[in-house]
């Protein structure tokens, strides 16, 4: 970019060498612009349309207009509260153990050993793995006939994915499993932002490992903490892949599976109601967006430590 | 008592060795400065004795007993970080008091050795701030509060003033020094600043590529370096050393120093002391043994002066292009960019330092 050419019209002003640099931001900006505007604002705002149309359940019959009238009978029906209730337990399940394990994992490999890149390499694979893929390899582990289960001699009977009480927990291992990855880098972020002479300066003065762990590592790493909450909650809320591919449609437990997106799908591609369907995605959105400004605000009044 | 020793330690990271053979003793109550460049190997040393790093080879002692195996929290130190290493979730108070806390200590005890150290050290009204709401020069005083309230046998202390701007340095030195004097604390203090390390030390121990070269006194190092890096080390600016060669001057019992553009005769006890070494040899002459005079016998020109106030620095170059600082009084004549000069050099023995130009080592009188 040229400055402001002198005699150049407009542009020899400050005023107006500001207004140049604002159109060619602009101008850079488009692509971009064009792109959330295609795939992200407008289906957003859509979503609020639809929610003011009813479908009704027989093919072929259009859309009319019924305002605000469907959205109580919506929320309140058993079908979503159920769904909600079942995404809950699921985020219960994933969060604090992906999280968990991701730390594990980023403290054994935050040594400095020979080696030890290949290990965190391994460690932060399941991030750049599908999410069919691993459904399909844990599936097929699950598997009554063919499965690791079996072959180790476990054979539970209705089998895991089938069963109403482990059909849920199951898919969450695969969720745990696929953000693990994401989990650990995350807190090996974290672990490397905290400086060594801390945890010397704590051995010096009489702290043992387990004491620098709690009293140092883990104050110092909740900005990490709460940030790795806020993005596998979000996660965990919009799992659907693995339900979809696990469980399927037509399997007996899919009640107990039915977490919110999965329901929405089947809500909007099998009962054909887009208008509940995007009421429950506006829930969903709104549950997400409380969560998100909740623990940002934690993490600005508590979390943070200028050095 | 609570001396420390190196006794032959060596510390290897990989094929590079940081500590080489160290030997050193701090006695009892000492303040001893470990100086030299980055790299040196001194803040090495430091840690060795912290027990942040595993010697290598040989041992490292306090008081009677060996270390070498002994956990850091057992050894009975405290360190003093260059960076402070204030625990930054935890208030000044918590701050001193954790190492406390750590060792067991009754919570009356603790805050009455809490409260003394922080009266000590100015900090009693900052107790309940946070590291990231004090100032420089207050965090320092943290760290120097955290290490002092466990009355600990030895401290260490790693580069504490370098974040520190140029007057509070000063201040902070004197009180450092002052502190140490009160408590009587074995010290051992890492820096590269020598005017710290004069200043400061009782003693001090200059190390290059991590090597001891002179353990002594700050006036015997100067007055005596043991080799050519701690003459040039020591001082500001450091002793100039030329390279030249010995020669008979002609007169019997006499010899000069020869380089192109000039013959400096020695003095007879140097003289003497040097006799058969060489011929091969490097003249040390400190900017103050120096003076620009009609009569001088090295001939030179005159490249930069620099005023500093109370002193002037005349730097020259000879003929063959080396290098002389001679200082002058603010009130001498300041010579001209360009000017021809001669420089004279103080005819006291004690000017003359003569070095081995292979090894570096001073010649004649014992260091």
């Amino acid at each position: 970019m040229r400055d402001g050419a002198p005699g150049a019209d407009h542009r020899g002003t400050l005023r107006g060498r500001r207004r140049h640099e604002w159109a060619v931001a602009y101008m850079l900006l488009v692509p971009a612009l064009l792109l959330f505007a295609v795939f992200s604002f407008y289906p957003f705002f859509r979503n609020f349309k639809l929610m003011l149309y009813e479908t009704p359940p027989v093919p072929g019959v259009p859309a009319h207009y019924v305002g605000l009238h469907q959205i109580i009978p919506t929320i309140t029906s058993t079908q979503f509260t159920q769904s909600l209730v079942t995404t809950l337990v699921f985020v219960v399940l994933v969060v604090p153990i992906s999280l968990l394990a991701g730390l594990a994992l980023a403290v054994a490999a935050h040594r400095k050993l020979k080696g030890m890149a290949v290990y965190r390499m391994i460690f932060s694979s399941t991030v750049v793995s599908s999410v069919a893929v691993a459904s399909v390899v844990f599936g097929t582990l699950l598997n009554p006939v063919v499965g690791l289960l079996p072959w180790l001699g476990i054979n539970p009977s209705p089998p895991a994915l089938e069963s109403s009480t482990w059909a849920l927990p199951s898919v969450a291992v695969i969720t745990i499993w696929q953000f693990l990855g994401l989990s650990f880098i995350i807190m090996t972020a974290g672990l490397q932002s905290v400086p060594d002479e801390l945890l010397e300066a704590a051995r010096i003065d009489g702290a043992g490992s387990w004491t620098r762990f709690w009293r140092m590592t883990v104050p110092l790493l909740s900005p990490t903490i709460f940030f790795g909450v806020v993005v596998s909650t979000i996660y965990a809320f919009q799992a659907f892949g693995a339900v979809d591919i696990l469980i399927g449609p037509t399997n007996t437990v899919r009640l107990h599976t039915n977490v919110l997106i999965y329901n929405i799908v089947n809500t909007l591609q099998i009962s054909n109601n887009a208008g509940a369907a995007a009421i429950m995605a506006t829930v969903l959105f709104l549950i997400l967006l409380g969560l998100t400004i909740l623990q940002m605000r934690f993490l600005e009044r508590r979390v943070s430590y200028a050095r | 008592m609570a001396q420390v020793s190196f006794d032959a330690v060596t510390k290897r990271f990989g094929h590079t060795t940081a500590v080489d053979e160290l030997t050193l003793d701090v006695a009892d109550g000492e303040l001893l400065v470990l100086l030299g460049s980055s790299g040196c190997g001194k803040t090495t040393a430091l840690r060795l004795v912290a027990g942040l790093e595993e010697v290598t080879a040989g041992t490292v002692s306090i008081g009677e007993r060996v270390v070498n195996e002994v956990d850091p929290k057992d050894r009975d130190v405290a360190m003093v970080f260059q960076s402070y290493a204030l625990y930054p979730h935890l208030t000044v108070g918590k701050n001193i008091e954790f190492p406390l806390r750590q060792r067991g200590v009754s919570k009356d005890e603790r805050m009455a050795r809490v409260a003394k150290a922080a009266d000590t050290l100015g900090l009693s009204e900052l107790l309940g701030r946070k590291p990231a709401q004090l100032s420089g020069g207050q965090r320092q005083r943290v760290a120097l509060a955290r290490a002092i309230v466990r009355e600990p046998t030895v401290f260490l202390m790693d580069e504490p003033l370098s974040n520190l701007d140029a007057a509070l340095r000063v201040q902070t030195r004197a009180d450092i020094v002052e502190l140490q004097s009160r408590l009587r604390t074995t010290t051992l203090y890492v820096t590269h600043d020598q005017v710290e390390a004069m200043t400061m030390g009782h003693r001090i121990a200059v190390m290059s590529d991590g090597k001891l070269q002179q353990v002594a006194t700050p006036e015997h190092l100067y007055a005596l370096p043991a080799n050519a890096f701690v003459a040039h080390f020591l001082g500001s600016p450091g002793m100039n050393l030329v390279e030249g060669l010995l020669v008979d001057s002609g007169a019997p019992g006499t010899l000069c120093f020869a380089f192109p553009g000039a013959s400096v005769p020695l003095p007879t006890e140097v003289a003497d002391a040097v006799r058969g070494s060489g011929p091969d040899v490097v003249l040390g002459l400190r900017p103050e043994a120096l003076q620009l005079s009609p009569e001088g016998s090295i001939s030179a020109t005159v490249v930069i002066v620099e005023l500093l106030g109370a002193e002037t620095h005349v730097i020259c170059h000879t003929e063959t292009g080396a290098r002389l600082i001679v200082r002058q009084v603010a009130s001498a004549a300041k010579p001209a960019l360009g000017e021809a000069v001669r420089i004279a050099v103080d005819p006291d023995p004690r000017s003359y330092h003569l070095f081995d130009s292979s090894t570096g080592d001073r010649l004649g009188s014992a260091a």
